[in-house]
């Protein structure tokens, strides 16, 4: 599977599209993480244990968004966007989006 | 008096160690930019000849921050009046450099000449709550598309 975020995938064509496909994911925080960083939340700076936290949702969303492109038959996704949001306090939506596409 | 002394005792070691922090933050984003600095990253798309690519995949970075509790103070105060408020602009600064940084350590790590279309996006994980003393969180994201060309 190919995933780009730019309309083509360079050096290959496009036979047939097959529209967006999408994977989302809804993670919470959890609470041992969360008292490591309510102490770095103190003195500011990156939060380890949430950096790994979205880094890991986000690859879910993507896994699942592969999966969907995979079963309209699809090898490639393009214009693959990103999108985070709070959906209520301590928990986000990571979604991930593209077009599913064919190479020849 | 003894509680308030306390509070001011607290607030500058924060103030101290926060600034510790960001110092050796940044020396360590600069040593590694000049590092990388041999792959671009570029926000536009046409840079290259579509021949001439050898593989096209997508990478990102992200790093979620969080600002100090003395910055929340400071902030609070010069909500009041208006006007720049440069100790968030600094986090916020340095966190973006932090993931545009490990976007291309990642596109590196595999080989890549270049990141084209490149996107950054900022977003609200957690508002943070003034009666509870938390100062909110930020995912900075980039991701785009690394492009690894043909051997001339």
């Amino acid at each position: 599977m190919i995933i780009t975020n730019i309309e083509t995938v360079p050096g290959r064509t496009i036979v047939e599209h097959y529209g967006i496909v999408q994977g989302s994911t809804v993670r919470a925080k959890h609470v041992g993480v969360d008292c490591v960083a309510g102490c770095q939340n103190t003195f500011g700076g990156e939060l380890k244990g949430y950096s790994q936290l979205l880094e890991e949702s986000r690859n879910e969303a993507m896994d699942r968004m592969i999966k969907q492109a995979q079963q309209l038959g699809a090898n490639a996704i393009v214009n693959v966007r990103f999108g985070t949001s709070m959906i209520t306090q301590g928990a986000s939506e990571i979604l991930a989006y593209g077009t599913a596409v064919r190479l020849e | 008096m003894a509680d308030f002394l306390f509070f001011v005792v607290f607030v500058t070691a924060v103030f101290f160690i926060g600034q510790h922090i960001q110092k050796k933050h940044f020396a360590s984003l600069e040593a590694r930019e000049q590092a990388l600095l041999y792959l671009p990253a570029v926000v536009g798309r046409k840079v290259f000849n579509d021949d001439d690519v050898e593989r096209a995949w997508l990478v990102h970075g992200t790093v979620v921050v969080s600002g100090d509790y003395f910055k929340m103070m400071l902030a609070g105060l010069i909500k009041f009046f208006g006007g720049r408020i440069s100790a968030y602009e600094s986090l916020l600064d340095r966190s973006r450099r932090e993931a545009l940084l490990r976007m291309k350590e990642a596109a590196a790590s595999e080989g890549a000449h270049m990141v084209v279309n490149v996107r950054f996006e900022t977003s609200k994980i957690d508002g943070g709550n003034p009666s509870q003393q938390t100062t909110g969180m930020f995912e900075m994201l980039t991701y785009g598309t690394a492009i690894r060309l043909k051997a001339q």
